[in-house]
């Protein structure tokens, strides 16, 4: 049946196999790989599809058909053609990219990158051998072995009671929306071969359009581990392969599906300065002030008392002011417990260590957290908290305020912002050496888009820094 | 020149658009998720492909697909990720394709917890998947070099042809800072020598790992190793301070050296003769800058580390134990106190 099939996009020798014999394939007398490989070939050529197509080689029997496609060839790890491919696609938008697998490759350890590609709907044409054994490694087991079957690791016959039923790879893809394209298909007799030819050229031409995902599964007999000559392996696929499977075009939306335009990569400094909003969102350069203070800053309270942005907020102003600062917050799990802590540290030089261990600024929300970081305060330092937490104890040596936040932010308008309130005395009493303009800076920034929030913030700040000012020591 | 106030997984991020990274694909992991999110934020509107991969192997595999055609290319993870990902870095090893991965350790072994760790320094460093291959690591410490080190991960990783990390942890993936930065953005072009990118140029190039014959593959590992070799003499970068008049040298990397650098400062005031060695690249390990400290009469070295010694086995190898080198390490998602640093300092080092 080979002899019917001009040879037309392989190559006319095979160099990269090694060895005296370079026009012989690596493939077994009678199996049927070399009979899809002519197929695959014939069309790249017929369709003038060389140059773009790329044939990604699997890990099983065709793990060398680099050997033979006279096209861009890449060889992948066992089961994840489909992710390569998409990466291949993804990259380049006219590439044509062909993978070309086994049933252990395809439906066994690379079944979900088959299964999400296919779902995606990337831009590839799979040819899915399925010839219901691990060729490669001596004829195990494969997904796709028939009940019944006897491989050398069912020598009883596949049982579906220890082992499950002969997975359907063209159905589970027919589950999905995106795929443009599936058939099954054998070479059984010349008919079924002609339906097969086309098959496979109308996924390639889909990969030609750019429309997205083709998916053909091809029956074939393992002659060698099946140990099967040509009419046994020939009847086998006829009479048993294809009553589990039954062959046909499972879904063709090829005509009325348009092709998938994606966008080219912009390098331009301008668009990256533009996306990141470098045009508004500037700040100068840290300059190096060593008579400037190192001030660590912890702030604490529950999640959604705004701890976390309070720091986002002063950092920003420090970083508006040109200082040096960070900040580092609590995360993950810490926060879903209730509670979160950021610390902030503002300094003339280099940041060391982000983490704020001794704090010389303590803004605690709530009285978990001011009970557990009170004592972690540094004597001389401020301590302020929500005045709704109530009495507590100062520690000693540290200046303690209980703050009416959550009143001043009631006034100046937006009740949600205790944490903006806590800024604005922060910007009192706190030794940052940071100008005004930085502080309104930094709160404009950090509600960029929301006009109504912003006015409101500005007022609570102002209410807020005017309290702290007469509360100065 | 502009500076704004990032988080470190952002600038990961911004160091990969104006690197001229093409493509990112990804799956969702704390602490490195957010640089995922951004990529799906920035990529995009920049012409950029982005991925949300179905596991990490996919991820990686999708990079391999990416990085054969001769493009810019990335993923992010943490320890449980990168351990996945393992497979496609031999392959990429294998293949000599360049990418870039950056990893933001979290604490192991196993699902851990999402603190930060160093702990992946082995897997990462000494290769961790099948075969003879290295990776070049970079070792960034602040959220200026987590975009600064991504920039200079794909230039490594395109001049050598191979997988290039960023090894970050969970403080620095999580922190913020002000990123200055980069004055200029890449247009990288693919090179049609050995790219696989559907076009008629690159149509006789063939991608793969596979030798089949013995000797074949023997020299293609020891054409490898004298490339690792090069890398090695070529790339090796550090900073030192206050080493000069030192006699014992802590060595850190990421943020345990911003911990540590704290503890020599505390250090000096007490007048211990102490200074930092910080390896910005962990392959290759700055081993000649070390041994010169060694070689000008360096007593001890003392390694801080989230991670059980892991670099400090690399610290023996690189001055090839010619001086005791002690560890000071903390895991599970704590960070080494600068106390603890301290006090083995006083327990070790002598008063000028
Ligand atoms: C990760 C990994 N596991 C196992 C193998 C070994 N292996 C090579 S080929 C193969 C089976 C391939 O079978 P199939 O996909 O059905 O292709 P066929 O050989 O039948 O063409 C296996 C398991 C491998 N190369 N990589
Ligand atoms: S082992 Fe089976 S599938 Fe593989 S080449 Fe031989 S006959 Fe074909």
């Amino acid at each position: 049946m080979e002899k019917v099939i001009e040879t037309r996009g392989l190559y006319k020798t095979f160099p990269r196999k090694g060895g005296s014999a370079q026009t012989a394939t690596h493939y077994c007398p009678g199996c049927e790989h070399g009979v899809l490989h002519k197929l695959i070939g014939e069309a790249l050529a017929d369709l003038e599809l060389q140059d773009r197509a790329v044939v990604i080689s699997p890990v099983g029997c065709a793990v060398f058909a680099y050997y033979y496609f006279d096209t861009g060839n890449v060889q992948v790890a066992h089961g994840r053609a489909a992710a390569v491919g998409t990466g291949i696609s993804r990259t380049k938008h006219d590439a044509v990219v062909v993978s070309y697998q086994g049933d252990g490759d395809l439906a066994s350890i690379g079944l979900n990158e088959t299964m999400q590609a296919a779902n995606r709907g990337e831009k590839l044409a799979v040819f899915f051998i399925n010839n219901t054994v691990y060729g490669m490694t001596g004829g195990q087991m494969a997904p796709t072995t028939l009940v019944g079957e006897k491989t050398v690791t069912s020598p009883a016959g596949r049982d579906p009671l220890q082992t499950g039923y002969p997975l359907h790879m063209a159905e589970l893809i027919s589950q999905l929306q995106a795929p443009v394209f599936i058939a099954r298909t054998s070479f059984s007799n010349m008919a079924k071969l002609k339906q097969a030819r086309q098959a496979i050229r109308q996924a390639l031409e889909i990969q030609r359009d750019g429309k997205g995902y083709a998916f053909v599964e091809v029956l074939m007999a393992c002659p060698t581990n099946q140990k099967m000559n040509v009419e046994a392996a020939t009847r086998f696929v006829a009479e048993q392969m294809e009553t589990e499977f039954p062959l046909g075009i499972l879904r063709d939306r090829s005509a009325e599906t348009p092709p998938i335009v994606r966008a080219e990569s912009d390098y331009r400094k301008e668009t990256l300065d533009r996306l990141l909003r470098l045009d508004v969102d500037h700040a100068p350069d840290a300059q190096p002030d060593p008579a400037a203070p190192t001030v660590k800053v912890k702030m604490a309270g529950f999640g959604g008392q705004g701890v976390l942005s309070m720091g986002v907020i002063l950092a920003r102003a420090a970083c508006g002011a040109g200082k040096f600062t960070s900040w580092y917050p609590s995360y993950g799990p810490e926060q879903r417990g209730g509670t979160a802590n950021c610390g902030v540290v503002i300094s003339g030089q280099p940041v060391g260590t982000p983490m704020v261990a001794e704090a010389d600024v303590l803004v605690a929300m709530n009285r978990p957290s001011l009970e557990k970081f009170a004592g972690e305060t540094k004597p001389g330092g401020l301590l302020l908290y929500a005045a709704e937490i109530g009495e507590f104890a100062a520690p000693a040596g540290v200046r303690t305020l209980a703050v009416p936040a959550l009143d001043l932010a009631k006034e100046g308008g937006n009740p949600r912002a205790a944490n903006v309130a806590m800024v604005g005395v922060l910007a009192a009493l706190g030794d940052f050496g940071l100008p005004e303009a930085a502080y309104r800076a930094a709160l404009a920034a950090n509600f960029a888009g929301q006009n109504k929030v912003v006015a409101q913030n500005e007022a609570v700040f102002a209410l807020a820094r005017q309290w702290g000012e007469r509360h100065r020591a | 020149m502009a500076t704004q106030l990032v988080k470190g997984n952002t600038a990961v991020v911004i160091g990969a658009l104006y690197a001229g990274c093409d493509s990112f694909f990804g799956y969702p992991i704390t602490p490195a998720s957010e640089i995922l999110h951004e990529a799906a934020k920035l990529f995009p509107p920049a012409g950029r492909r982005m991925v949300q991969a179905e596991s990490e192997e996919a991820a990686i595999n999708m990079v391999y697909g990416a990085a054969t055609t001769g493009r810019r290319t990335m993923t992010a993870s943490s320890g449980p990720g990168i351990s996945l990902k393992q497979e496609g870095v031999s392959y990429l090893s294998g293949a000599q394709l360049p990418a870039v991965i950056v990893d933001v350790m979290r604490a192991g072994p196993g699902l851990g917890n999402i603190g930060p760790e160093q702990g992946d320094y082995n897997q990462v460093v000494k290769g961790g998947g099948h075969g003879n291959y290295r990776t070049i690591v970079l070792a960034p410490a602040s959220v200026q070099e987590m975009c600064d080190f991504t920039i200079k991960a794909f230039e490594l990783a395109h001049k050598w042809r191979m997988v290039a990390y960023v090894l970050a942890d969970g403080v620095l993936g999580q922190m913020i800072e002000p990123l200055r930065f980069p004055e200029t953005s890449v247009a990288p072009e693919t090179d049609p020598s050995w790219a696989v990118d559907g076009t008629a140029a690159t149509r006789p190039n063939v991608v793969t790992s596979i030798f089949l014959d013995f000797d074949e593959l023997e020299t293609f590992n020891h054409e490898l190793q004298a490339k690792y070799a090069a890398v090695a003499a070529a790339e090796q970068d550090s900073e030192s301070n206050r080493l000069d008049d030192a006699d014992v040298a802590l060595v850190a990397y990421g943020i345990s050296a911003r911990i540590a650098q704290g503890a020599v400062d505390a250090a000096r005031k007490e007048g211990f003769k102490v200074g930092l060695f910080r390896p910005k690249t962990l392959f290759p390990f700055p081993q000649d800058a070390l041994n010169a400290f060694v070689d000008r009469g360096g007593k001890q070295l003392i390694c801080v580390e989230m991670s059980n010694g892991q670099m400090r086995d690399d610290v023996k190898l690189a001055i090839d134990c010619r001086c005791p080198v002690h560890l000071v390490c903390r895991l599970g998602g704590n960070l080494v106190a600068q106390d603890e640093i301290l006090a083995k300092i006083r327990a070790t080092a002598k008063k000028a």
